[in-house]
């Protein structure tokens, strides 16, 4: 699957089953950041297929 | 799993609260919208100016105020500091210009250069050299001082700011860790302790929401908000102590809510203890209140641009 970190504008390729193991394997914080799938809102308990692209916004104020 | 409300799909769900896209929306204006009410942030009469910059935290405070403004007939305006950090700000007022255009509400734009003669960019290296100050207590106090004045000028009598709760106990944090018990009885709901004519209230409408929350949001209201993170932001205190209670608010859920609470029912007594125990004159350079001589803002102007 692709995940799109917008913090750091990159997009990976990775192999994760749910939203939250793909944030455990990228060690980021569920609490900061919104996974959004095909342009919704998914919880990090959703299921994910190696088609999906998820995208990883970040919730912190940039300044 | 589905919203707790309908059998819509769930996007939001925290503290055993689930809900979907229109319920989490509705969640978020009305919890918006009491704060607004219970501490009697804005009432019939007032003239009320937002604080804006284009992030998300400005863009849904300043559209949740809209909303109460236009409901209520009250008079409201928007206001951003353009503080001179290039890359940065110039990306978030181009999306606050856009935003006000398509929600037709009046925007102000002033700047450091045109106030102080300087932007945060000509100033920073001098600062961290000359005063051993971080950019972000430079810009922190500019930014404050400018706010005030140009509300001031433009006769509100609020001042709306985009604070949210990680925000606010972000600051509870940090004053009490530094040991500046003072600093705290200033926050809250209404900002400030010993009130005066040259001070525009200023006033927190996103107290009880997190950014999580408010992210979510401005998603979900399809507002644009490109992430623009500070050049500036990692030298600053507040972002270790954002990073520490944002792990244990995924540890202990709730941890950001218990805090800000907690720091509410001991708020009283702060206030009592600090009210008036500053005394406040008047700054022999620009008239604004102050503690000493000269505010803050003017000692600045006079150690990194004169």
């Amino acid at each position: 699957m692709k995940a799109f970190i917008e913090r750091e504008n990159k997009l990976l390729e990775l192999e994760a089953k749910t939203g939250k193991e793909l944030l455990d394997s990228l060690q980021i914080n569920p609490a900061t950041v919104l996974l959004v799938k095909n342009n919704e809102v998914i919880l990090p308990e959703e299921k994910l297929s190696e088609t999906d692209e998820v995208k990883i916004l970040s919730v912190v104020s940039g300044g | 799993m589905n919203c707790l409300k309908c059998e819509q799909k769930a996007v939001y769900d925290h503290l055993g609260l689930r809900l979907c896209k229109d319920h989490f929306l509705r969640y978020f204006e009305k919890k918006v919208a009491d704060t607004i009410k219970k501490y009697d942030l804005i009432s019939e009469g007032d003239k009320i100016c937002v604080a804006a910059s284009g992030g998300k935290d400005s863009l849904a405070v300043l559209y949740c105020t809209m909303l109460y403004c236009r409901k209520y007939k009250i008079e409201f305006f928007a206001l951003a500091i353009d503080e001179g950090i290039k890359g940065y700000r110039d990306h978030t007022l181009d999306d606050l210009r856009a935003f006000c255009k398509e929600h037709d509400i009046r925007l102000h734009i002033t700047s450091f250069k045109e106030n102080h003669g300087s932007t945060l960019d000509d100033i920073r290296e001098k600062a961290m050299k000359k005063l051993n100050k971080k950019p972000c207590t430079v810009c922190g106090i500019l930014r404050r001082t400018d706010l005030n004045r140009a509300a001031r000028k433009l006769e509100a009598t609020k001042l709306v700011t985009g604070h949210n709760l990680d925000d606010e106990s972000q600051s509870f944090m940090m004053n009490s860790l530094l040991g500046n018990m003072g600093h705290n009885a200033s926050l809250g709901p209404i900002t400030g302790l010993n009130l005066n004519e040259k001070f525009v209230p200023r006033v927190k409408p996103l107290y009880f929401v997190s950014e999580k929350e408010t992210r979510l949001y401005t998603f979900l209201k399809g507002f644009k908000v490109n992430f623009a993170e500070c050049p500036n932001i990692h030298l600053s205190y507040r972002s270790v102590i954002r990073d520490k209670l944002n792990e244990l608010e995924e540890r202990y859920p709730g941890t950001k809510n218990g805090m800000v609470n907690g720091f509410l029912e001991i708020l009283p007594l702060l206030k009592e203890k600090y009210k008036g125990k500053k005394a406040f004159s008047y700054c022999e350079k620009c008239g604004d209140a102050c503690s000493g001589k000269i505010c803050n803002a003017c000692r600045l102007e006079s150690e990194l641009i004169q």
